[in-house]
């Protein structure tokens, strides 16, 4: 056996070597998103490009780590799978244990728990226009690699506005820690409840600072408007083919169809705009399967009836999409008042939904930015929410439990299953991004064969291509909490042609096979 | 006289450490006006050939946050550790191994087979891995090898500080960076933080009991902790015995025990230890039953103790049967 | 001190000699010790024995170090329960086994590795077959190489 192995080594050597050295243009690390990436665009002979991949490097294994421990720690466990997101997986965790434990929380503690969440989706949703996606529109995709970032949309919106995008994060942030422990990481979300009630005091601060961030949220959109909307080199980037795909979309909505961050069932619309799908969070597995490839940790999410026909638009592809576009085309409009007329707004001028226009994702958050305000200002007005009764203890013997949420980059599934002392045996995590990733990464393909003829290759083209992926907000260390080990190996390989010449397998078990 | 050159990189992190200095907020601006940050990949867009191509210890001062658990990391944290004259590990991961860490109790092969193909929404009848070389398209592609355990900075190559937490307040952060610009630098391997217990600087230190008996421990869900009292007079594992000051008690503030983030002072060597030792001295039964019987009270020792310094801890790593082999 | 590196376990021919490290209370274990060697009582040579004052200044750092730097097994004495020399150190010393025998089986180290036992002065009899019973039970193990870096795998996979 040890032969054979070496023997097929050496010829997998060779045959690798022989094979056509493309010439490669590596844009290492992807920047200006959560997590690590790079891009690898192959060109052939001409000048073209023949394909881009984009290739998630990392992978941590959170859903095997997990295993052992007690299911009350998955909410602070779990939020470290982003330190962006922190809240999104912490809630979802923390609606999973309600479920594992079978105890309803009381309306104080709903109240609490949406409340910090919609001041989280405000917050985090600026950062990314401001600090992450927005650099591109604000300054210029072809602007100088030091003055495309946070710093030069400061210099270019000017200070007492960059203050104000600092200050607003900051004061939102200070709140989400008074009642949540912290920001970065909470550590209020108990099965059953939350750790801490809401003075009347606190309620005030945030019946403030929600009013101040409606007006902030306004202002973000009028700023889009000035800046990227009344430039028309920007609106036809937006709406160029180069940047679009048709495929579903998928986002959580209450009853009436309007988007909910929160709570509701998960609703797929068609690439045509119509309801394919709505499902409770008990469905996830009839609904979501999972691909791998072998050049990216990442696993890619498509809808399991449809089936995986590889990287594909249209209606008879499984790839769907998730996050605010896709939250946007899957629903039947926003639950607040002004939200729901910047949602007109954008559908309107947008041709209608479903709108397939991938940069109009940056566009798409803004009118969620807005509706999260309004969100926290009307929880904010809740008497209930300083009721001091905020939690239930648990007395059932836990089992299994699925919680479901939006996060700001699309649908986030955690799934446990434990033992009767609660100590997680199973995990299963469908991490927003990953829902995307398939999409991803078609995107930064067409994008690099679009822009890239003739081996021409200026700094410029390469941070449009990375616009590509940059519209989605993806957070790559979430796609990624999983760790693989090594190295069952699947070579396929391939003449010039195209004709796979050689198949060979290493199973995990070591042994070979050769077809 | 050209600012002095600052980097933030991130290995197997989350990201949070990153938005800690965000969480700089107003105060972001007097950085950037003091420093030239010359590769920070979650906000600016430099690239490692920028890195590459410069000199050596150019780079005055680099935060690197996040564990050493892929090959990538290691060769990252080598180079910026060549163009830094001074390497600060940023955060628990790069501390203490951090969260990630955990994954040291699993063999990675076995991981491997969970994620890929035992995973419930997993779809993959030809057994389909990501490999470290494989092709596509007659493309050849190359993902980083993962190795067989998770690593702290400092176990890959020479730390200068450590900035601890998960992650770091922006407090803690402010002061390390008075700190490393002030002229007194503190000994090389210092920690940036007090050097006294958490209890120390807890809101609740009046109410924690002079002799403290225990007869079994509590999990949060079991108990409506109060408001004011000690948490772990009211029989909850809180890690503050054991976990360095700096952080102000925010978790406990927010009414849950804290968790260990910023790993022990400088009088201790493994912080799971010292933990276990303050609160099985607190276990009020004499005999074996009776201790037993409390001793089930902590359902997960490792992780409770050790849940984000694993690889930093005396152990590092469970032992794996069959598998650590020396060749 | 936290940079220590781990090592290549050494490759051994033949029998294999565990090594154990003894943390004996200087008040009862450890007289017993002296009494058995006084005595000319003839156990195992694989123990190396560190003197507390008490037991209960066992810290499970101790036990823990004793592991990382090599030792295959670590052995507590300490006087009976009502007997410490400080009253009450022995019962702290039960509270912290218990414990952390629970965290030694989580981290892989087998059960056997690691015992508690009363022993007092006069007992130097049972310190020899405490040890010689030890031994022959790690022996029975192997070696524990926790000192030993998991390899990182290249392209192989073992399961």
């Amino acid at each position: 056996m040890p032969e054979q192995k070496e023997q097929v080594e050496q010829e997998n050597a060779i045959r690798v070597e022989a094979a056509p050295v493309r010439r490669k243009i590596t844009i290492d690390p992807i920047t200006r998103l959560e997590g690590h990436g790079k891009i690898d665009i192959f060109l052939d002979d001409a000048g073209e490009v023949e394909r881009a991949y984009l290739q998630i490097p990392e992978l941590r294994g959170f859903e095997e780590f997990v295993k052992g421990r007690p299911a009350e720690d998955m909410p602070q466990i779990t939020s470290r799978i982003c330190g962006v997101c922190p809240t999104a997986h912490h809630m979802a965790a923390t609606k999973a244990l309600d479920r594992l434990y079978k105890v309803d929380p009381p309306p104080a503690a709903k109240l609490i728990r949406e409340l910090v969440y919609n001041t989280f989706m405000a917050e985090d949703h600026a950062l990314h226009f401001y600090f992450l996606g927005g650099p591109d529109f604000v300054v210029g995709p072809d602007a100088p690699t030091a003055e495309r970032n946070v710093l030069g949309v400061i210099a270019k919106v000017g200070i007492e506005t960059g203050k104000k995008v600092i200050a607003f994060r900051r004061r939102l942030r200070e709140l989400m820690g008074v009642v949540a422990g912290k920001a970065a990481h909470p550590v209020f979300g108990l099965p059953g409840g939350v750790a801490k009630r809401v003075t009347p005091e606190v309620q005030k601060q945030f019946q403030d600072a929600a009013a101040d961030a409606i007006e902030f949220a306004k202002f973000t959109l009028q700023l889009f408007e000035d800046a990227v909307l009344k430039n028309s080199d920007y609106v036809n980037l937006i709406l160029s083919d180069l940047y679009s795909h048709r495929t579903y979309y998928m986002g959580m909505v209450d009853q009436a169809n309007h988007v909910n961050f929160y709570d509701g069932s998960i609703r797929v619309v068609t690439p045509q705009g119509k309801e394919w799908k709505k499902f409770e969070p008990e469905q996830y597995l009839d609904q979501i399967a999972e691909h791998v490839e072998p050049w990216s940790y990442i696993k890619f999410c498509y809808l399991k009836e449809i089936g995986w026909q590889g990287f594909k638009d249209g209606e008879k592809s499984g790839i769907y999409s998730v996050a605010p576009l896709a939250r946007l085309n899957a629903s039947d409009g926003m639950s607040t008042g002004l939200a729901q007329a910047a949602y007109e707004k954008f559908f309107a001028a947008l041709g209608g939904r479903p709108v397939h226009h991938t940069l109009a994702n940056h566009w798409a958050r803004l009118v969620e930015l807005l509706h999260a305000c309004e969100r926290m200002a009307q929880i904010a007005a809740d008497p209930q929410l300083t009721d001091p009764h905020v939690r239930v203890l648990p007395t059932e013997t836990p089992r299994e439990g699925i919680g479901i949420i939006e996060a700001p980059r699309g649908t986030l599934i955690h799934h446990y299953q434990s033992d009767e002392k609660g100590l997680i045996q199973k995990a299963n995590l469908i991490v927003a991004t990953q829902n995307n990733a398939a999409r991803i990464a078609m995107s930064v393909d067409k994008v690099a064969r679009g822009l890239i003829h003739g081996g021409d290759v200026p700094e410029g083209v390469l941070n449009r291509v990375e616009m590509a992926f940059r519209a989605y907000d993806p957070c790559q260390g979430c796609a990624t909490h999983s760790l693989p080990g090594s190295m069952p190996l699947l070579v396929q390989v391939r003449d010039l042609s195209g004709k796979v010449t050689a198949l060979i397998r290493r199973d995990l078990d070591g042994s070979i096979y050769r077809e | 006289m050209a600012k002095p050159k600052v980097a933030f990189y991130w290995c197997a992190s989350c990201g949070g450490c990153e938005e800690t200095v965000v969480d700089l907020a107003e105060a972001i601006l007097d950085v950037v006006a003091a420093v030239d940050i010359v590769f920070w990949p979650v906000a600016l867009d430099f690239k490692r050939k920028d890195i590459e191509a410069m000199e050596d210890r150019s780079i005055a001062a680099t935060f690197l946050n996040g564990a050493i658990r892929t090959s990538e990391q290691e060769e990252m944290a080598h180079l910026l550790r060549k163009k830094s004259a001074v390497l600060v590990a940023f955060g628990s991961c790069s501390h203490l191994g951090g969260i990630p860490g955990l994954a040291n109790l699993f063999d990675r092969d076995h991981i491997l087979k969970t994620v890929y193909l035992d995973a419930p929404s997993a779809v993959n009848p030809d057994k389909i891995f990501p490999a470290q070389r494989s092709r596509s398209n007659g493309n050849t592609l190359e993902l980083p090898r993962f190795q067989s355990s998770v690593k702290t900075l400092d176990q890959v190559v020479e730390v200068d500080y450590y900035v601890p937490g998960c992650p770091p307040t922006p407090r803690i952060l402010q002061k390390a960076v008075q700190t490393l610009l002030g002229t007194d630098l503190p000994p090389k391997g210092t920690v940036l933080a007090p050097d006294s217990a958490l209890c120390e600087e807890c809101a609740r230190k009046d109410s924690k009991p002079e002799k403290l008996v225990i007869a079994e421990f509590k999990r949060p869900q079991d108990i409506l902790a109060d408001e004011q009292t000690c948490l772990l007079a009211q029989g909850l594992v809180c890690m503050g015995p054991a976990t360095r000051a700096g952080c102000e008690a925010l978790c406990v503030n927010g009414n849950m025990p804290c968790s260990g983030c910023c790993g022990p002072t400088s009088r201790v060597q493994d912080q799971g230890a010292k933990i276990l030792s303050c609160l099985a001295s607190l276990i009020e039964s004499k005999e074996d039953a009776g201790i037993e019987r409390a001793v089930d009270t902590i359902p997960d020792p490792v992780g409770t103790f050790y849940r984000y310094g694993l690889p930093g801890s005396m152990l590092r790593q469970k032992k794996l049967n069959g598998v650590q082999a020396s060749k | 001190m936290r940079n220590r590196q781990l090592t290549r376990a050494p490759v051994s021919a033949g029998t294999f000699e565990p090594r154990i490290v003894a943390f004996f209370c200087n008040w009862c274990t450890y007289l017993a010790a002296d009494l058995a060697g006084t005595s000319r009582m003839k156990h195992a040579p694989n123990v190396r024995v560190v003197r507390l004052m008490c037991s209960g200044r066992l810290d499970p750092q101790f036990v823990l170090d004793a592991f990382a730097q090599g030792a295959d097994g670590v052995l507590i004495g300490g006087c009976h329960p009502g007997d410490c020399h400080y009253q009450e150190g022995n019962y702290k010393t039960l509270r912290r086994y218990h414990l952390l025998k629970r965290l030694l089986k989580q981290m892989g180290i087998e059960d056997d590795r690691c015992r508690l036992e009363w022993i007092s002065a006069a007992e130097g009899d049972r310190v020899r077959s405490t040890i010689n019973d030890m031994v022959e039970r790690v022996r029975a193990l192997g070696p524990l190489h926790f000192n030993v870096e998991r390899e990182d795998h290249r392209e192989e996979v073992t399961v």
